[in-house]
C-alpha cells in the first residue's frame, strides 16, 4: 500500500523539471506527499506538519543541480533533514567510576524490555563489562522466570529477592538497592534493572519506577519503545519523561516492516538521543541506532538511497572541484581538513576503512590508537575558531595555549596537528599532479599523515 | 446476587472505554459543537482528530471526502448533523455484527480457537481472559501451551490457566509447537471439552518462516479435527499504527484470520484503529481489553461503540 513517494513526486512535478529553482508551486505540491507519507509512517501529526513546514521554508529558492527533477531534490532536501533531526550521530551508554553502572530500563508493557535487557547484557559482555541483571517487575506472572532464562542464556547472573516461602518479594525499590550492593560486592560494572510495565501510562507505575530511580541514582534511564507504535507514541514519551527524565530511548522489533515514524515524533519532541534498535529474537540482535537508515525507512523507500546518492555525487563532484582548486593554491585549511575527518567518521570505523585500502596495512594492527589520534585531531580543529580555521596562519602563541585548553590538550599536540596541516598540504598538492581528476583525494594521503 | 455481580462488571467495561470515549469521540464532539456549517477549518480539524487517533491516511481521507462530497449538497450543515453524519460514517465503516457471547452455541466440539499476533501484543494475557470467560459461562476448557519459545511463556500460561480454572497442555520449552498443538486437541477430545484455546510464540508477520510454521500448526490441528480451527485471532496492540494493516495482511495469509481482538485499548484515549482496521481489511473486531483483570475482556459492540458519539 505505500507508494513509492519519489515516483509519486516525479509524477506530480513531471512538468516542472528543467526549472532551475524551487519555486511555491512545486514545493507546496511536493510538501503534502511528503507529509502524507509521514502520516503513514506514524509520525506525530503534529511533528509532521512542523516538520514540512521548515523543509518547505529551508528549500525555497534553493538551486536545482541539474539533471535532476526539483521533486528529487526535495526528496534529498527531505532526507537530510530527516537524518539530522534523527540524531545525527549515535550515542551510546555513558560509564563514570566508581562501578557498578546502574542502568534504569522502563517502558509500557509488551515493548520489549525483558528481551531488551538479555541483549544489552550480552552487548555490554561483547565490550569486556561484567553486567549484573535485576528483575525489579515483580507483577507480570513469570516475568522473573523469563530474565532468568534470558541471564543464563546470556551467561549473567540474575538478582532476584524471594521471602522464606520462596515468594517473589514485591518490593521493586528495595530489589534494586539490593542488587546494587551485591553488584558491588561480586564485582559486576554494570547493572541491568528491568522494572514492571503497564498497559498504558499510570501514576502507580509511575510512581514505583521513581521510588527505584530514587533507591538506585541510575546514570542512565532508558525508555523502550515498540517501533510500531503510531500517533500515541509522543503522549507515552512525554509522559514518562516528564516524570522520569529519561537518558536515551531503545526502538525495539525494528526487523518488521514498519516504518517506525515514532522514532522520529520521539525524538523531535523529547528531544533525547535514541540509542540503541533491537531487531530479530536472537539475543545477539542489538546495534547501535542508525539515524540514515531509520530516515530511509520512515520515508519508506529504498530507491531514495539510490536518489540521494544520485544528487550526492552532483554535490561530491562540485565540491571535489573546489577541492581540487584549494589544493593547487594552497588553501587547503583546518575547516576543509574538518569535512573530510568527518566524512571519514561517516564511512564508518577507521579500522573497516583501512582494510578496504590497498597497501594500506601497515599500523592498522591498532585501530583504537588511530580512531584515537583522529579523533583528538577533530577535536583540536573544533576548538579553533572558524576564522583560525580558514586562516591557520593566524594561530598564535597564545591561541595555540587557549586550543590546547579548549581541546584538553597538550601545546605539543596543537603544534603537531600545525604540521600536519602542512605536510597534508604538500602532499596534496603532489598527489593532485600525479592523478588528475581523482575524487578522494585527501583521505589516504591524510591517513598517512596522522599516523 | 448474580445479577449484581454483572452490573458490576458492565459498570467496569465502561470505565474502561471510557478513556476511549472521551478521547476520541470527545475530541470529535468538541470540534463541532456550536458549528452552524461546515467549512475548510472544520473538515481539516476533524482530519487531524481522525489522523491523530491512527485512523489511518486512506480511510481518514475517505471519511472527509464523503462528507465533503454532503456539505457539497446541502451547504447548511449543524453541529447535530454533521456529528450523526460523522457517527454514520464511522458505523457504515465498523459494518460490525456483534460477535457472539462467550455462552452462546459455538460451531464445533471442540470448538478450536488458535490465537496469533506478534511479539508482545498480549496473546498469553487474552488466552487467560477467553479462558476464564468461557469457564465462567460454564465451559470446560483447555488450553495449549504452544508458545515454545519465549522465555517463561509456559510459566505465564500455568498462573493464568489456573486463575481460570482451565486445562493446561503443555511440553517441554523449546518443543515442536504444532505436536503441542496437536496434543492438545487430542486431550480435548478425549475429555470431552467444550473449548480449544491454542497459544502460539509472537513473531513479526515479515519472518516467513516462522509464518509457515504457524501454517503448519494450522494444518495439524485440521488433521485431528477436521473444520478445526474454528477461530483464528489476530491480536492486535491498540496503540498500534499503521502496520496493523500490513499484519493483519501476512497472518490472513498464512493462517486465514477470521477475527481481531484489540488488547490494550484503555491505554491508549483514541481507538481509532479499530476504524481503519475495519475498513481496510473487512476483518471484524471480535473482542477488545480495556483492562488488566482477568474480566476486562469485551465483546466488541459496533452499535455501543459509537453510541458515544450521540448527542
Amino acid at each position: 500500500m505505500f507508494d513509492s513517494l519519489t515516483s509519486k513526486l516525479e509524477g506530480a512535478l513531471k512538468s516542472l523539471s528543467g526549472q532551475g529553482r524551487i519555486t511555491e508551486i512545486n514545493v507546496a505540491e511536493t510538501m503534502g506527499e511528503v507529509r502524507r507519507a509521514l502520516l503513514e509512517a506514524d509520525v506525530n501529526y503534529q511533528v509532521a506538519r512542523s516538520f514540512t513546514n521548515r523543509v518547505h521554508d529551508k528549500a525555497l529558492g534553493e538551486e536545482v543541480l541539474r539533471s535532476v527533477a526539483p521533486g528529487q531534490q526535495l526528496v534529498k532536501i527531505v532526507y537530510d533533514e530527516l537524518v539530522a533531526l534523527l540524531g545525527g550521530t549515535n550515542q551510546e551508554i555513558k560509564f563514570r567510576p566508581p562501578p557498578p553502572t546502574v542502568i534504569l530500563v522502563a517502558g509500557l508493557q509488551g515493548s520489549g524490555k525483558t528481551t531488551f535487557c538479555g541483549k544489552l547484557a550480552l552487548y555490554l559482555m561483547g565490550q569486556g563489562r561484567a553486567p549484573l541483571l535485576v528483575a525489579a517487575d515483580v507483577y507480570r506472572p513469570a516475568a522473573v522466570q523469563q530474565l532468568r532464562m534470558l541471564g543464563n542464556e546470556v551467561g549473567v547472573a540474575t538478582h532476584s529477592v524471594t521471602d522464606e516461602f520462596g515468594a517473589i518479594v514485591q518490593d521493586a525499590p528495595r530489589v534494586a538497592r539490593e542488587s546494587v550492593v551485591a553488584a558491588r560486592k561480586s564485582a559486576r560494572d554494570v547493572v541491568i534493572i528491568d522494572t514492571a510495565g503497564r498497559m498504558h501510562v499510570d501514576s502507580a507505575m509511575m510512581e514505583e519506577v521513581i521510588a527505584i530511580k530514587r533507591a538506585v541514582k541510575p546514570s542512565e534511564i532508558l525508555f523502550v519503545v515498540d517501533s510500531m507504535t503510531g500517533q500515541d507514541a509522543v503522549r507515552t514519551a512525554k509522559a514518562f519523561n516528564r516524570r522520569l527524565d529519561f537518558s536515551g530511548v531503545v526502538l525495539t522489533k525494528l526487523d518488521g516492516d514498519t516504518r517506525g515514524g515514532a522514532a522520529l515524533s520521539i525524538r523531535s519532541v523529547v528531544k533525547k538521543p535514541i540509542k540503541y534498535a533491537s531487531t530479530g529474537e536472537k539475543l545477539s540482535q542489538l546495534s547501535a541506532f542508525h539515524p540514515d537508515r531509520m530516515a530511509r525507512r520512515i520515508l519508506g523507500m529504498g530507491d531514495v538511497v539510490t536518489l540521494v546518492e544520485k544528487v550526492q555525487k552532483q554535490v561530491d563532484a562540485r565540491q571535489a572541484k573546489a577541492m581540487r582548486r584549494k589544493i593547487r593554491k594552497n588553501q587547503f585549511n583546518f575547516q576543509d581538513l574538518l569535512v573530510q575527518l568527518q566524512h571519514l567518521r561517516s564511512i564508518g570505523s577507521l579500522s573497516d576503512m583501512m582494510s578496504l585500502v590497498p597497501g594500506q596495512r601497515k599500523g592498522t594492527d591498532n585501530p583504537e590508537q588511530e580512531e584515537a589520534s583522529l579523533r583528538r585531531m577533530e577535536s583540536i580543529i573544533l576548538s579553533m575558531t572558524i576564522e583560525e580555521r580558514r586562516k591557520p596562519q593566524i594561530i598564535t602563541a597564545s591561541r595555540r595555549r587557549r586550543i590546547a585548553r579548549g581541546s584538553g590538550v597538550k601545546v605539543r599536540d596543537v603544534n603537531d596537528v600545525l604540521k600536519q596541516l602542512r605536510m597534508v598540504r604538500a602532499m596534496m598538492k603532489s598527489a593532485l599532479r600525479m592523478r588528475r581528476g581523482g575524487q578522494q583525494v585527501g583521505i589516504q594521503q591524510l591517513m598517512q599523515m596522522v599516523r | 446476587m448474580f445479577r449484581r455481580k454483572k452490573k458490576d462488571r458492565q459498570e467496569r467495561l465502561e470505565q474502561g472505554l471510557e478513556r476511549t470515549r472521551a478521547g476520541f469521540f470527545g475530541r470529535v464532539k468538541r470540534l463541532v459543537r456550536g458549528k452552524d456549517t461546515v467549512d475548510e477549518t472544520t473538515l481539516d480539524a476533524l482530519e487531524e482528530v481522525l489522523i491523530t487517533s491512527d485512523v489511518g491516511v486512506r480511510t481518514t481521507l475517505d471519511i472527509i471526502s464523503r462528507i465533503q462530497a454532503r456539505v457539497r449538497r446541502d451547504r447548511y450543515l449543524d453541529a447535530d448533523e454533521l456529528t450523526s453524519l460523522i457517527r454514520d460514517e464511522i458505523a457504515r465503516l465498523l459494518h460490525g455484527q456483534r460477535h457472539r457471547d462467550f455462552d452462546a452455541p459455538l460451531k464445533g466440539h471442540p470448538h478450536v480457537i488458535l490465537v496469533v499476533g506478534v511479539n508482545g501484543v498480549g496473546k498469553t494475557t487474552t488466552i487467560g481472559k477467553m479462558a476464564y470467560h468461557y469457564r465462567q459461562a460454564g465451559r470446560s476448557v483447555v488450553v495449549g501451551a504452544a508458545d515454545t519459545f519465549r522465555a517463561a511463556a509456559i510459566e505465564q500460561l500455568e498462573v493464568w490457566t489456573q486463575r481460570a480454572d482451565a486445562t493446561l497442555i503443555k511440553q517441554r520449552r523449546g518443543s515442536d509447537p504444532a505436536s503441542v498443538a496437536f496434543d492438545t486437541v487430542q486431550s480435548a477430545i478425549a475429555r470431552r471439552a467444550d473449548v480449544v484455546l491454542i497459544d502460539t510464540a509472537g513473531r513479526l508477520h515479515t519472518r516467513s518462516g516462522l509464518m509457515d510454521e504457524l501454517g503448519k500448526i494450522r494444518r495439524i490441528i485440521g488433521r485431528k479435527l477436521p473444520d478445526a480451527p474454528h477461530e483464528v485471532l489476530l491480536v492486535l496492540d491498540a496503540s498500534i499504527g499503521q502496520n496493523a494493516i500490513r499484519q493483519a495482511e501476512e497472518f490472513s495469509q498464512s493462517v486465514n484470520v477470521t477475527g481481531l481482538v484489540i488488547t490494550k485499548l484503555d491505554g491508549t484515549a483514541k481507538g481509532g484503529v479499530i476504524i481503519g482496521i475495519s475498513n481496510e481489511l473487512q476483518i471484524p473486531v471480535q473482542y477488545i481489553g480495556v483492562g488488566e483483570g482477568l474480566d476486562d475482556l469485551q465483546v466488541f459492540d459496533a452499535q455501543r461503540y459509537v453510541a458515544a458519539l450521540s448527542v
